[in-house]
């Protein structure tokens, strides 16, 4: 068995390449910052909110995490489709890895969040800070600290795992990955190619994030330790 | 003038458990108070009722005017005049010092960013940790890290200040220093309530000592009954202590 290796028809077709990256860029920082805010305020709502609210939480947290992405995909695409809602299809992709990455954080952060001793919320209750001051101030930055690492985790995953979205028809790298590899039959070298370019992918995610937590905590920067 | 705090039949119980059966005192103002007692004998529930972070179940709590046996206690009026320092210290491990005693100006009292640092400046200073202001809590000594709380407290000019065990996970040297910074506080005339359990420590700043035994009042007097207790009980925990 031999194979004769040719990179060149895979590589000619690089803006199809370049588009896809930019593609799966997009969605992931587009939905890494969605994801993050929607996740932080689920897991407020899931540890201080009203009990009916709790439970909305935590019932939205177990159906997202129990069934597959890809039927989560296909459910606000195509099915809100032929319920007669439309929506554009790389704003669905959003929607839809969003909607999951969101639950996945609103764990993460929920752990964070437990995490806090009691002790820091009665001292700002006694200095006369609101329940919002007290979250926002007290809780929710060191409960990031913590957990910041797994975050960090979850956001190359949810990278990766954006190139599910192809199936409902988004030319992210993935997709673009499928359409050269029926262009050009070349199967071994698109993979190669492109696994190349997720890994790349993966450490820019990751770069990214220690940015984002350098300017996010100064203690940390400053001492290097654990919170 | 009425007392800063006043209990009067104050009572309060964790499920089955009665910690607090009906507790009476009241501290004046300007006046020194210490409650000593056994563990479990309900001092820090009764200190921690008059900042509302348990509320009483039977008789009358005043403390700075507020009703807090009523319902419907604005705790955010109640906060601005009540300061506390907590065992743990219970200082904000994200924020440095001078964050940490700024928090509550800015966001409570909505002081400018330039009005706040002058006042922790100035607290800090008072507590003699004016070199600090850049440092980490996580960099600090236990007593230090003490120091700053009481400064984080007193960056709220509260009109009664509350003192948990303040010295109780401090070893014996570093205890000194945040006892120091107390009795100054005393002479400068702030209304406080401390428990503790530095029996000298309170004969020397105290100008009244409550005495608490199984849930009430057992004893209570000038800082002259710890030197001749009335009470056999008194007189046997001061001997242990």
């Amino acid at each position: 068995m031999t194979y004769t290796f040719d990179f060149w028809p895979v590589l000619e077709r690089w803006p199809l390449l370049l588009k896809g990256t930019l593609v799966t860029l997009e969605l992931t920082l587009i939905t890494t910052a969605l994801g993050i805010l929607l996740g932080s305020v689920g897991a407020v709502l899931r540890t201080g909110g009203p009990r009916p609210v709790r439970a909305f939480v935590a019932v939205y947290v177990e159906v997202i995490r129990n069934t597959p992405l890809l039927i989560q995909a296909y459910f606000l695409i195509f099915g809100l489709a032929s319920a007669g809602l439309r929506l554009p299809i790389l704003f669905g992709a959003a929607l839809a890895l969003t909607i999951n990455v969101a639950a996945y954080t609103t764990e993460i952060v929920r752990a964070g969040i437990e995490s806090i001793h009691r002790g820091q919320t009665e001292a700002a209750e006694c200095l006369g800070l609101s329940r919002l001051q007290v979250y926002l101030h007290v809780i929710i930055r060191p409960a990031l600290e913590r957990v910041y690492p797994s975050l960090a985790s979850q956001y190359v995953l949810l990278m990766l795992f954006s190139s599910i979205v192809s199936a409902v028809g988004v030319d992210e790298l993935f997709g673009m990955a499928n359409r050269i590899q029926s262009d050009t039959f070349r199967n071994f070298e698109v993979f190669v190619v492109v696994g190349a370019i997720y890994l790349v992918l993966s450490v820019v995610v990751r770069f990214g994030f220690w940015l984002v937590g350098q300017a996010l905590f100064p203690r940390r920067r400053k001492l290097g330790t654990a919170l | 003038m009425s007392p800063v705090v006043e209990l009067e039949d104050v009572r309060k119980s964790f499920g089955s458990l009665e910690v607090l059966k009906g507790v009476s005192f009241s501290v004046e103002r300007g006046q020194v108070a210490a409650l000593i007692g056994q563990s479990g004998s309900g001092k820090s529930t009764a200190l921690r009722c008059m900042d509302r972070l348990e509320t009483i179940q039977g008789g009358r709590l005043t403390v700075c005017g507020h009703a807090l046996h009523e319902p419907g206690v604005k705790l955010s009026d109640l906060r601005r005049d009540v300061g506390i320092v907590f065992q743990g210290y219970n200082l904000f491990p994200h924020l440095t010092v001078a964050q940490n005693v700024m928090l509550a100006p800015r966001l409570v009292r909505k002081m400018s960013k330039a009005q706040a640092k002058d006042r922790a400046e100035q607290v800090l200073a008072r507590v003699g940790l004016a070199e600090k202001l850049g440092a980490y809590p996580e960099q600090l000594s236990g007593g230090q890290q003490q120091r700053v709380a009481i400064a984080r407290g007193l960056a709220m000019e509260p009109k009664l200040m509350l003192f948990d065990e303040v010295t109780s996970a401090l070893d014996p040297q570093l205890t000194g220093e945040v006892l120091r910074v107390i009795e100054q506080l005393a002479s400068e005339g702030m209304t406080m309530v401390l428990v503790t359990h530095e029996m000298e420590f309170a004969r020397r700043v105290a100008d009244r000592i409550v005495y608490m035994h199984l849930g009430k009042v057992h004893e209570s007097g000038g800082p002259e009954i710890l030197t001749r207790p009335a009470t056999p009980e008194l007189a046997r925990f001061l001997e242990a202590a």
